[in-house]
């Protein structure tokens, strides 16, 4: 059994000068400033945020984008993959308690009045990215279109990457500031982004703003959508819910 | 017929450095801290999280393998070998001073070098990433729960969970580098033993 042991016959050799534990103090110490920077986290970040956000805006490389708080959107998607529709395949339908459903090619979308709201957007997960212009048709055009019936109480959102789900009370769908939107940063929206048609959901954390968006189903009440079913607000006011106190966004 | 004796080559003397103990404690630990580095990527870093998606399952294990990370050393504690060496780690001697001020000063002469069994940067390394395990492991907890912490808690927990997961693939980006720069010291967590030229060389304070 000797033989097994890692440092020859006999007892583990002692650490030969008993020494000072500096070991423990850089241990206890880095801890110490992981607590300290808990507490002051809320000031440097602000710092940071200003400060790399001035320095996105000279960085040809992107790069300060990777670094936390760089500015900038991320990509989120809790589907595997997600189909790529474009004017010829993209669809939206309207349904559920509605007079008259509707299905909406992207043309249909652009050929209605557009309505563009600047305002920030503010992530449930921290980051924020100021002043970003969303245009799109009011979700209340298309569902006075549809005729709401008086039964209705809530509107459900389903996405073509088959797993997304949203929704909304009626009167938070009938907002002026909720867009179905077609452009994002004064460009058509991207795949990434959730294009070519996503929902805006302005005074709430980005969650409730569904990317790839293809159903509106008019129902009698909330059914929460895929996030609020593993932990967040369903009324996802920005600044009032999900335990945060962020600034509103507009 | 005359046969000239081959040259002699004594076997190449080894001595013992880890024991099964400290190998599977560094093993584990090692796998566990590349599953949640990769992950954290897979969550982070845009152009991986766009080609992976998945978010909720990379969360999980992401969370998984963190919650893992502290338990091969907690059981390996058991063995008073590992413990020893934990207490190696710890102490500090006027020789690592020295290694250290010559550390500063890009010394990279042998004799400004003096060390035992762990010279003075494993030490310090050591202890720090285990500090910034728990920090990790704190933070990340706070993340998780939402709804056991108070208000802005998590933010904050979230901005000292991003930067110190920056600084931790900096750091271990170099220790790994350091590891690819010295076979023999991979040698000796892979297989237990090093050669005895190598621990004169590099360790020449160590008495094993």
């Amino acid at each position: 059994m000797n033989s097994e042991q890692p440092e020859g016959p006999g007892k583990p050799q002692p650490p030969s000068d008993r020494g000072t534990p500096v070991g423990r103090r850089v241990l206890l110490g880095t801890i110490g400033l992981g607590a300290l920077g808990v507490v002051t986290a809320p000031a440097l970040q602000r710092a940071l945020e200003g400060f790399l956000g001035a320095a996105a805006g000279k960085d040809p490389t992107g790069l300060t984008g990777l670094l936390p708080n760089g500015g900038g959107f991320r990509y989120y998607s809790v589907a595997s993959s997600v189909p790529h529709k474009n004017a010829t395949n993209y669809r939206l339908t309207v349904d559920g308690l509605v007079d008259r459903p509707k299905t909406y090619t992207l043309d249909d979308l652009r050929a209605l009045p557009q309505t563009r709201l600047v305002k920030d957007v503010q992530c449930v997960t921290g980051w924020r990215v100021p002043g970003t212009p969303f245009e799109g048709v009011r979700l209340s055009r298309l569902l006075d279109a549809a005729g709401v019936r008086s039964t209705a109480g809530a509107v459900r959102f389903t996405c073509f990457d088959g797993t997304y789900t949203e929704s909304l009370t009626l009167d938070q769908a009938r907002r002026a500031d909720v867009l179905v939107a077609l452009r994002m940063q004064d460009k058509n929206i991207g795949h990434d982004h959730g294009g070519p048609v996503r929902l805006y959901v302005a005074p709430m954390y980005f969650y409730k703003s569904a990317k790839w968006l293809s159903g509106i189903t008019v129902t009698e009440d909330v059914k929460p959508g895929y996030w609020e079913d593993r932990g967040y607000d369903v009324d996802a006011w920005v600044g009032h819910s999900n335990g945060r106190d962020d600034d509103p966004t507009n | 017929m005359t046969l000239r004796t081959e040259a002699h080559t004594p076997p190449v003397s080894e001595v013992r450095r880890f024991g099964p103990a400290q190998r599977w404690v560094h093993r584990t630990t090692a796998a566990l801290m590349g599953v949640c580095v990769v992950t954290a990527a897979f969550l982070y870093i845009p152009q991986f999280a766009e080609l992976v998606g998945r978010r909720e399952l990379v969360v999980r294990v992401h969370e998984c393998a963190g919650l893992a990370l502290p338990v091969p050393l907690l059981v390996g504690l058991v063995s008073r070998w590992f413990r020893a060496d934990l207490g190696h780690l710890n102490r500090f001697g006027p020789h690592d001073r020295i290694w250290l001020r010559a550390a500063l000063r890009r010394d990279k002469r042998r004799s400004s070098r003096p060390a035992a069994k762990f010279n003075a940067g494993q030490k310090i390394y050591a202890a720090w990433i285990a500090g910034a395990t728990l920090v990790m492991l704190g933070t990340g907890l706070i993340m998780w729960f939402t709804h056991l912490t108070p208000l802005m808690w998590r933010t904050s927990a979230t901005f000292v969970h991003d930067w110190l997961a920056l600084t931790i693939g900096i750091v271990l980006a170099g220790h790994i580098g350091m590891a690819i720069g010295d076979p023999e010291a991979r040698n000796g967590l892979r297989t237990g033993r090093v050669s005895r030229e190598w621990a004169e060389r590099e360790h020449p304070l160590w008495r094993p």
